[in-house]
């Protein structure tokens, strides 16, 4: 292969002379990081409140629920950007889509993309929130009518406590997911760390190290999530009910 | 422990054991495969696009037809297959490294960073930054962008420029940077953006193909020059002389003449859009004098 080899590249000041090209990818990781973790906590909150509602005794709740789910998990996340960045500032009234085209950058990106990655991953929260609450035996829910707790008294001290902890690994999945996903957000102009590893090649030309270098960041920031939430399944483990790194023993 | 450092090795391998493929020059491996393969885009009017059908077509193709029809005289060969490869901004530099294509034609700016991995043959056109804005906000110069918010490209030189303008000048200015160049139109016309900030005559292109072409004003002052170029593989001096002299011949022979008026002067496929942008004094230049530079200043 005729490719000029420079890893030098990363500590060449990158054009804007803001800084060297390394720091110029590492600012990028700071934005992923920033879209990502702000839109995992209100996917938390949503995907838990929508996964446990989809279990409720109510019908009429548990459908509007499932459409929730349905909406948001079978449109492509590239389109939802879209959608969330040029049509929605459309549909609304004048003054308020000219209120949201006018946030000064890079608000004006980031917002859109935190909402849609943040409704994207809920609904796939949900579906783990949904998963395990199903998964524990009914006597469960039962103990806790049969010693007079009203249902949301049930669900609060009994099943949500054990349901988090058995969700717990594919919950770090559906986070890793979140920190990758955030990359999509390049497409609305969020300049995160793919944006910038692109926007690196296309100004030097050095595209592999540019590529290798980003590939590398996500490698080890997704490697530290990983074992901080393996620390977490250790820390808020129920002994004797879970084994950390073993399969839940939920059955009867 | 294991799974990381075995990421790690894979990686690294990988990095390491890639450059050994493709040391013989291109005239070589053409003669040898009987093939020569063109890397083109997909949606750079008029310069490499598909068409209705398509079809690679464009300005920077049919040079590349008549550079591929050089080689074949000079390898004195009876044909020569011709094969074609779209091509991305992120994609080409490692499919020319790799040998997967031996001509990029497009419209890629020549520029000296861009000279320590690949080479350009003669200057094929030469372009402009400006800006294109809603006619009804009445701007035509840099400083009439004062405060406002602009777009461009992410990863452009045009960005680049627009950057560091900003910052010299102390324009005040909001940059936003879409990731393709209909993003960034659609930012002027739904009104996010002021101006869109890019290589003039692909704003001609865009503007032409817009919904309401009446609707927008390209800007009197240029931000700087950018000379386009096709990319050959660099340090491969038998291949880039046959196909420098085959750009000076169509220059000197006068068949460029043909060529452009027949891209830029005339409706063009897939919608019969005339863009009528007649050829600039800038090009003139270089079709009387060709240069293979990529220092704007030789453009002057």
């Amino acid at each position: 292969m005729k490719y000029n080899w420079n890893w030098g590249i990363l500590f060449e000041l990158e054009p804007g002379g803001s800084a060297v090209y390394l720091n110029y990818l590492l600012v990028g990781l700071g934005w992923t990081l920033t879209v990502a973790l702000a839109a995992w906590i209100i996917a938390l909150v949503l995907g838990a409140l929508i996964g446990t509602l989809r279990t409720a005794p109510n019908r009429w709740l548990s459908r509007l629920c499932t459409a929730y789910v349905e909406l948001f998990r079978n449109i492509p996340l590239l389109v939802q950007m879209f959608l969330w960045y040029f049509v929605l500032p459309e549909l609304l009234p004048r003054a308020q889509g000219d209120w949201i085209k006018q946030l000064p950058p890079p608000w004006g990106s980031c917002l859109p993309a935190v909402l849609c990655l943040a409704l994207y991953t809920s609904v796939r929260v949900a579906e783990q929130v949904r998963a395990g609450i199903q998964s524990l035996p009914r006597g469960q829910m039962m103990a806790g009518t049969a010693m007079g707790l009203t249902l949301p008294q049930t669900y609060r001290t009994v099943v949500l406590p054990m349901t988090f902890r058995i969700i717990l690994p594919p919950l770090t999945s559906e986070f890793l997911n979140c920190i990758k996903n955030s990359s999509v957000a390049l497409t609305i102009g969020v300049m995160e760390l793919t944006a910038r590893a692109r926007a690196m090649q296309e100004f030097s030309f050095q595209v592999f190290e540019a590529f290798t270098a980003a590939t590398l960041i996500y490698l080890l920031t997704n490697i530290l999530v990983v074992f901080a939430m393996r620390v977490v399944e250790r820390k808020v483990r129920v002994p004797g009910y879970i084994s950390a790194g073993g399969a839940p023993q939920a059955g009867h | 422990m294991t799974p990381v450092r075995l990421a790690l090795a894979l990686l690294a391998s990988a990095t390491l054991a890639a450059p050994a493929l493709a040391q013989d020059g291109t005239l070589k491996k053409i003669k040898d495969s009987g093939t020569i393969t063109i890397g083109h885009r997909d949606a750079s009017i008029p310069f490499s696009y598909y068409d209705d059908k398509q079809q690679p077509v464009g300005y920077a193709m049919d040079l590349c037809h008549r550079i591929v029809d050089a080689v074949r005289a000079n390898l004195k060969m009876p044909k020569i297959d011709t094969k074609y490869q779209l091509v991305t901004s992120a994609n080409r530099i490692p499919l020319m490294a790799n040998g997967t294509i031996d001509l990029e034609c497009g419209s890629t700016t020549n520029n000296l960073d861009r000279q320590k991995q690949v080479w350009f043959t003669i200057t094929h056109f030469v372009t402009a930054n400006r800006y294109v804005a809603k006619k009804s906000a009445n701007l035509r110069t840099l400083e009439d962008l004062k405060g406002k918010t602009v777009v461009s490209t992410a990863g452009t030189t045009n960005i680049k420029q627009i950057t560091e303008l900003n910052a010299q000048k102390n324009l005040g200015l909001s940059i936003l940077s879409a990731n393709g160049h209909p993003e960034s139109f659609l930012m002027v016309e739904t009104g996010r953006a002021a101006a869109f900030v890019m290589d003039d005559i692909l704003l001609y292109s865009l503007v032409a193909t817009s919904k309401a072409p009446g609707d927008y004003a390209i800007s009197a002052d240029a931000l700087s020059v950018e000379p386009y170029g096709i990319m050959v593989r660099r340090d491969d001096v038998a291949f880039k002389k046959v196909v420098d002299a085959a750009m000076v011949n169509t220059y000197k022979s006068g068949a460029i003449n043909g060529i452009y008026n027949k891209w830029f002067l005339s409706p063009v496929p897939p919608k019969g859009i005339n863009l009528n942008v007649p050829m600039g004094a800038a090009f003139k230049k270089v079709v009387a004098n060709p240069t293979d530079s990529g220092d704007p200043a030789a453009y002057k």
